[in-house]
């Protein structure tokens, strides 16, 4: 009889986390999903450094909706149908914003309506082409071609370029997420068409039979760097 | 007949009344009005200690005491999540007081109006609040940048339209400009009289333009090294050309409060025989200190105490329960204290050339030889917390040479079986990973604990006073205003009154004087006193030593002393007593390096840190509020 109780009781409770449909908004139900590319080709940046913010206009008070880009240079967010204005924060990613003809600025107008694909166009300070890694023996040996993209008034000088190595596959220049690195300073650089990094295997702090590795370029007064595809190593 | 007398009687009683300005007009009971606050000069000085009493402030004794692990300088032996997580968030340290403001304004415009007190009285009252006002900017600008800068009471007509009442930010020059101008203003109706320590005083107002004008001075210099932390608007970042002039009105206002002729500050020596002790004496002496200037003082049953040492007293010791050991200091810190025989700076040597470990006949002894203060900020292992007999204990087990093995235990003071007998394993003050309140780098903090029997007890805590301006940090400020402008001989000589202080024998000369060397005095000096994160962020140097990098043992103890020095994780130096009965090293000292196992993350301080976020509330009510840079 009293367990009969008991069930009576949990069967009034999870009546009451049930609610009715008045008092609910639907969730945001369209996506919007893209990569931010220079002509064509997606911008590899670190996980969770670089956003993009989302305004949607009209309303009283206005709050950002931050969107975080992956290292792979995708993004996407959960949205209401709208009409929204995407900008990136000022200094913040490695790479400017075009000039949007529309806005005769560098905000964009987003119209969300349903699940929508949007690829952000933007101008690098600098390329990595053709970034080669090799692991030979215990040795990881990178090379790559650092173009620059951004010439005149807005153009930074490359600070270094970096091989890093890490256990997962999210790779970057932040300390728990490289295992070891190699840095290379601007001032060692002598041709930028052709940048050779080596480093040698780090001890695994657990074991594992794969390895993953890039190559990072940090460019003078901007805090995230660009990088080049996350590659995989079976060792 | 009946009835019309009791008509006119009606007619009489209605019509008529009493005195009704003496009976309606009744003087409030339970709330005190403008006449009587601002025509009471005991009344008004009740107000202006409401105002003192919120004075705001970071990283001092009686807040948050983890807020002084928060860079690195010590270790938090509780609240570990500090030590777990990478980035500072954009609105850490932030500002947005008006209201605070408002009071102030209130106050001023009230005092300015009242005219039953004595005009020396008012003006000093009036002195005070503008001297509170300043340094609520001051501390504004050091946060967030330029701000709006509202010097009277705004008043809302109800037209509808609050929007008149925007005020955008100033440049961050100009509240600069208008701290060191409000001093100047203020002098003449202030005393000169060094024993006032919990008023502001003629040493107060040039102490803080002292400051002020030095940290506006190293922004403009400094600031080449991050061009991106910058404003278009002049809201954040300052000209580099105006450099000079504010370090020349720094070390004016220096050399002015040193010369004595704003009272009789001096740099605190009634202990010539023990600087250490000395040392440790300056913060907690009350009587005649010619050290401080302004002081948070507080007092025993009072309501007024502070918690400092019963937080931080050594656990073995605790007078409440088992509390106290919250703030580690990290090696990172304690490594940084020269070598009093050659100015020079050393690790702790822990081993010999061939990779052995040194044995020491006392723990005390690796530490021996080095500038006085490491003895009067830390409590050492093996040093003592009050009397001869009080020793802490701290050792992290036992060492066999033999094999190398180390015998410990999870809990503190365990007396374990080893080899037959029972021994203690491990110290009462740790250090245990992760156990809070042991000593989980291997040290404790000295520095205003307070050594007076009870101080410890929750129910009666301490009344050591916490020291916000003292003479020791303004003779830094002139020795950093006469390097920046180029008189080393001058920054030499100030440099040196410190330093002999702490029991350096031989002066640094005037080709000594480097960047590096101004940063690690004010560091070692000023440690645990506030300064950290506001040197730091002026000196633009935060982004370099914060970079996020994981670090490691070897790259610890090399390039001590260099201000861009990384210190993105803490590291400790546990000691280890020797068991190896029969051996002539049985009972001796070991020490290694040995990261608390907390410590999982690397600290970054961002470009976008530097002047905290201004949130979005902010500005959607002030839309000329700019935001600041990098967030």
């Amino acid at each position: 009889m009293k367990s009969g109780y008991i069930y009576i009781m949990m069967l009034l409770y999870s009546c009451m986390l049930y609610s009715c449909e008045f008092d609910n908004y639907d969730e945001p139900s369209s996506i919007l999903s893209g990569n931010i590319v220079y002509q064509g080709e997606p911008i590899n940046v670190a996980i969770n450094e670089v956003n993009l913010e989302l305004w949607e206009p009209g309303w009283q008070l206005k709050n950002r909706i931050d969107v975080i880009m992956n290292q792979d240079g995708s993004y996407s967010a959960s949205l209401f149908n709208a009409e929204y204005k995407l900008m990136f924060r000022q200094n913040q990613g490695p790479f400017r914003m075009i000039t949007n003809p529309e806005t005769q600025s560098d905000t964009i107008v987003v119209n969300v309506n349903g699940n929508t694909n949007l690829d952000i166009e933007v101008m690098p300070y600098y390329m990595i082409r053709n970034p080669q890694i090799v692991l030979e023996g215990s040795v990881f040996n990178a090379s790559a071609n650092i173009e620059q993209i951004i010439m005149g008034e807005n153009a930074r000088d490359v600070e270094r370029v970096s091989l890093y190595v890490n256990q997962t596959m999210f790779v970057d220049n932040r300390g728990n997420y490289n295992l070891a690195s190699r840095n290379l300073s601007a001032a060692d650089i002598e041709d930028m068409g052709n940048v050779n990094l080596s480093l040698e295997m780090p001890n695994l702090v657990r074991g594992q039979n794969f390895i993953y590795a890039r190559i990072g370029v940090k460019i003078q007064g901007v805090e995230q760097l660009i990088f080049s595809p996350v590659q995989r190593f079976n060792i | 007949m009946k009835k019309y007398i009791l008509i006119a009687a009606t007619v009489i009683v209605t019509c008529t009344s009493c005195n009704d300005d003496e009976f309606l007009n009744r003087d409030p009971r339970n709330i005190l009005i403008d006449n009587q606050v601002f025509n009471d000069p005991a009344i008004v000085l009740s107000v202006v200690a409401d105002l003192y009493a919120r004075y705001p402030e970071y990283q001092q004794i009686n807040g948050n005491v983890h807020d002084h692990a928060n860079f690195n300088e010590a270790f938090s032996s509780q609240d570990y999540g500090r030590h777990g997580n990478q980035d500072f968030g954009y609105g850490d340290w932030g500002w947005w007081n008006y209201g605070f403001v408002r009071e102030l304004n209130l106050f001023l415009e009230k005092i300015a109006i009242a005219n039953q007190l004595d005009e020396g009285v008012r003006s000093r009252f009036e002195a005070e609040v503008k001297w509170l006002r300043a340094s609520v900017y001051f501390d504004a600008v050091k946060r967030v940048g330029g701000v709006p800068l509202i010097l009277q009471t705004l008043e809302y007509d109800f037209s509808g339209d609050p929007s008149y009442l925007r005020v955008s930010r100033a440049k961050e020059h100009e509240i600069y400009d208008f701290i060191l101008q409000e001093m100047d203003a203020i002098l003449p109706a202030l005393p000169a009289n060094a024993e006032i320590k919990d008023r502001a005083t003629k040493g107060l107002a040039i102490a803080l333009k002292s400051r002020a004008a030095l940290y506006a001075g190293s922004i403009a210099k400094h600031g080449v090294r991050t061009p991106e932390v910058s404003l278009p608007g002049g809201e954040v970042g300052i000209p580099a050309s105006m450099a000079n002039g504010y370090y020349t009105t720094s070390l004016e206002a220096s050399l002015q409060l040193l010369s004595g002729e704003m009272g009789n500050y001096h740099l605190y020596m009634k202990n010539p025989d023990s600087l250490s002790a000395n040392f440790a004496s300056l913060f907690i002496d009350k009587n005649q200190n010619p050290e401080a200037i302004f002081v948070n003082d507080f007092r025993l049953r009072s309501g007024k105490i502070n918690h400092w040492t019963l937080e931080n007293q050594p656990r073995s010791m605790s007078e409440d329960g088992v509390n106290g050991g919250r703030v580690n200091p990290s090696l990172n810190f304690v490594q940084s204290f020269e070598l009093l025989g050659n100015n020079s700076f050393s690790p702790f040597p822990i081993r010999d050339a061939s990779g052995n470990f040194i044995v020491y006949d006392d723990q005390l002894d690796i530490f021996r030889g080095r500038d006085a203060r490491l003895y009067a900020t830390v409590m050492l292992p093996g040093s003592t917390y009050r009397g001869s007999n009080d020793k802490v204990d701290i050792w992290a087990g036992l060492f066999r040479p033999q094999n190398g093995e180390i015998i410990s235990a999870d809990q503190p003071g365990v007396v374990q079986t080893v080899d037959g007998t029972d021994k203690q394993v491990v110290g009462f003050d740790g250090p245990i990973n992760g156990f809070n309140f042991t000593a989980q780098t291997g040290f404790l903090i000295r520095k205003y604990i307070d050594p007076t029997p009870g101080a410890g007890q929750i129910g009666t805590q301490s009344d050591v006073w916490y020291i916000r301006f003292r003479i020791g940090e303004i003779v830094l400020n002139a020795a950093e205003a006469a390097f920046e402008l180029g008189d080393l001989g001058l920054a030499a000589q100030h440099l040196n009154e410190i330093r002999q202080r702490a029991g350096f024998t031989t002066d640094l000369s005037a080709g000594d004087i480097t960047f590096d060397r101004i940063v690690h005095e004010r560091r070692m000096e000023l440690a645990f006193e506030g300064h950290e994160l506001w040197d730091m962020k002026r000196w633009r140097i935060a982004h370099l030593i914060l970079d996020g990098q994981n670090m490691d043992a070897n790259s610890l103890v090399q390039n001590i002393g260099v201000a861009t020095k990384r210190k993105t994780q803490v590291y400790g130096l546990w000691p280890y007593k020797i068991h190896s009965p029969g051996s002539p090293d049985h009972n001796k000292w070991i020490y290694n390096i040995v990261q608390p196992n907390r410590v999982t993350n690397s600290d970054r301080f961002r470009i976008g840190n530097y002047y905290s976020f201004i949130n979005d509330e902010i500005r959607n009510r002030n839309p000329l509020i700019v935001i600041n840079p990098n967030q």
